[in-house]
């Protein structure tokens, strides 16, 4: 499904360079759910990035379903995280001018959807994070549980093969921070390939396997018991 | 590709929408204000310079021409045939009424009695029209335009009614090139001289108006003047012509033509009898009207620049998002211009209501009173339009191009808020 091979990421302070990601070889299989843990600085956010196409690799390889993504055009790469992945961010980056239902529905209009259909799906997504009752507020009316379901929504509406979670439970309390991870549960269940920056091992336990970053190196990656 | 502007046009318009929908009232109105004050800079400013003369050409053609004034060829003093052409035009349906006048230069002489041999003559040189008062009433309203004293009537014998400007008390400046009489009033006896024919005739009335053809000139009853001059044959030197409402004065000048009047006089719709030096002025003001627009065309795209500059910075971290879910940046784009023709188009149309809703009528029943018109607020349909579309254009520009700065930024650095 997604393949790195010697990824790595510098980045450049005057003449110093940073090396954060240092020949990272990765593979994350379909309908994985899998879990990248380390502590804070380590690289995992920065790996997120890189899988996920939101950044350019210094050096290496990412494959995605087989395909190799250095050579893509910028429009390419938004066109592929627009139909193959969801993205859920940490401070949910919901658009505050936008409804819940309207949020969800944005990926979807982007790729031609009729606005009847865009909505109907949209809420449909709101519905399996049981947010179809608030389908209708703006972000500033949700609580940080309820926005964070919405981006979850979101990222999953137009059924992306991927789905990339950064830190998605770190801004809620337990008891969010629990709905959020059933969902996830849930989600991986029927067939969602997942990928999840995490530091807190009780959500992390929840993946099937855990990969574990330190100092820019995958230290460990073991499978749930 | 075709379509990919169109799904980015169409994500545009639905990100534009609920933005405004959803902004700050305050911020909304204050954008739109300021579009609304370029929209009143564009049209107004150059409206009033070129309304400025409008309103000197409006009131030469209420006060003096008529739709269409006929007067002598260039070589003649008169109209030959005028009575069989007066009855021609006076009988037209489109005619609403006409104005014969006999016509010529006369000096005239005030304080004669009181002048020591020494002293040099009180003398103006000015022309004299001998008009019918009622006829002359109907096509100008030249009864309503005497200040002090009284209109003429048909019975007068010896009596004019005087322009301000040829009384020294009314000239506003001391100009040695326009000689006016001084301490004349009205019953004031003056000596008018025609060629051989000096007659001694009292002040009636004195004619106040900016329009230079009453201000400077004399007129008095057609029989009377008549008499001066010698005319028994009823040959005038110009007809005012008035047209009845909804007539076009080319096409009865035209029609005229056509009756061969052009072969002994010269017919000229009002237009057409102004002095280009009018016209000049007229393109010259348009002109600086234009360069003042400009101005403040500039200054409203920056407005607009540095309004949506600061929105896209302050949204930096959105639009990184939006990139990031998959969101073209054509349609980010879109949605900056849609929201800069919004406020573009809502500031021109209250602009439109203002203009056309309250200052031009306003200005039109309280012209402004400069010294030698009344000025009025010139705007036509197709010039606003045109300015619309100028503002518009270039909010569009001033928008886009802050939003494309933006938008080219990249998408995690932006999502980050990295710089």
């Amino acid at each position: 499904m997604i393949e790195t091979k010697n990824l790595t990421k510098s980045f450049w302070d005057g003449g110093t360079e940073t090396k954060v990601l240092k020949n990272i070889n990765l593979f994350v299989k379909e309908k994985e759910f899998v879990a990248i843990m380390g502590r804070s600085g380590a690289g995992k956010s920065t790996l997120l990035y890189q899988i996920s196409l939101l950044d350019e690799p210094t050096e290496g390889e990412i494959i995605i379903r087989g395909a190799e993504t250095r050579g893509m055009a910028q429009k390419e790469k938004t066109l592929f995280r627009l139909t193959q992945c969801g993205y859920v961010f940490q401070d949910y980056a919901l658009l505050p001018d936008l409804t819940a239902r309207e949020n969800v529905a944005l990926p979807l209009l982007m790729q031609g959807l009729p606005r009847k259909e865009a909505y109907a799906k949209a809420e449909d997504a709101l519905g399996r994070v049981r947010l179809a009752h608030r389908a209708g507020n703006l972000p500033s009316a949700l609580s940080g549980g309820e926005q964070q379901r919405v981006s979850i929504a979101r990222a999953i509406a137009h059924r992306p093969a991927l789905l990339f979670a950064d830190e998605p439970t770190a801004n809620l309390d337990n008891e969010s921070s629990e709905a959020i991870m059933d969902i996830f549960s849930e989600l991986h269940k029927s067939g969602q390939t997942i990928i999840m920056v995490t530091h807190e091992e009780e959500y992390a336990r929840r993946a099937e396997r855990v990969v574990t970053i330190d100092d820019g190196k995958i230290i460990s990656s073991i499978p749930r018991a | 590709m075709p379509h990919q502007l169109l799904l980015n046009a169409r994500i545009g318009f639905f990100l534009a929408i609920r933005h405004i929908r959803r902004a700050s009232l305050w911020t909304t109105g204050l954008i739109v204000f300021v579009m609304v004050l370029t929209f009143l800079n564009l049209v107004v400013v150059s409206g009033i310079l070129v309304g400025l003369i409008q309103g000197s050409i409006d009131q030469v053609r209420t006060e003096f021409t008529g739709d269409i004034i006929i007067s002598a060829p260039d070589d003649k003093k008169y109209i030959e045939n005028s009575p069989n052409l007066i009855s021609l035009v006076g009988g037209m349906p489109e005619v609403r009424a006409i104005s014969p006048r006999y016509s010529a230069g006369a000096t005239l002489e005030a304080n004669y009695k009181t002048r020591k041999e020494t002293d040099k003559p009180d003398t103006a040189g000015a022309q004299v029209f001998g008009i019918d008062p009622a006829r002359e009433n109907a096509v100008t309203g030249l009864a309503a335009l005497v200040g002090d004293g009284a209109y003429l009537s048909p019975d007068d014998y010896d009596q004019i009614i005087i322009g301000q400007f040829l009384l020294s008390q009314y000239v506003p400046v001391d100009d040695p090139n326009f000689a006016a009489l001084d301490n004349v009033t009205v019953g004031s006896k003056i000596r008018i001289t025609v060629g051989k024919v000096t007659r001694e005739v009292t002040v009636k009335g004195i004619i106040k108006s900016k329009t230079d053809a009453l201000t400077r000139n004399v007129f008095m009853v057609d029989s009377q003047f008549r008499s001066m001059i010698g005319r028994n044959d009823g040959n005038v030197a110009q007809i005012a012509v008035l047209l009845a409402d909804g007539m076009n004065a080319v096409a009865v000048r035209e029609k005229l033509e056509l009756y061969g009047a052009s072969a002994f006089a010269k017919l000229q719709t009002f237009e057409e009898a102004l002095p280009k030096f009018l016209e000049d002025i007229v393109n010259t003001f348009n002109m600086l009207g234009s360069a003042f627009s400009s101005i403040g065309l500039v200054v409203a795209s920056i407005t607009i620049f540095i309004v949506i500059f600061i929105n896209a910075i302050t949204r930096r971290k959105y639009i990184g998002i939006m990139k990031g879910i998959g969101i073209d940046g054509g349609a980010i784009q879109f949605s900056y211009a849609f929201q800069s023709i919004f406020y573009a188009v809502v500031g021109s149309a209250i602009g439109l209501l203002v203009v056309y809703g309250f200052l031009v009528p306003f200005i039109a029943a309280h012209p402004i009173d400069f010294p030698f018109s009344d000025g009025i607020l010139v705007a036509p349909w197709g010039e606003t339009m045109f300015r619309i579309a100028l503002l518009v254009f270039s909010t569009v520009v001033a928008g886009f191009i802050p939003a494309r700065m933006i938008v080219r930024k990249n998408t995690l650095d932006s999502i980050l808020g990295r710089n």
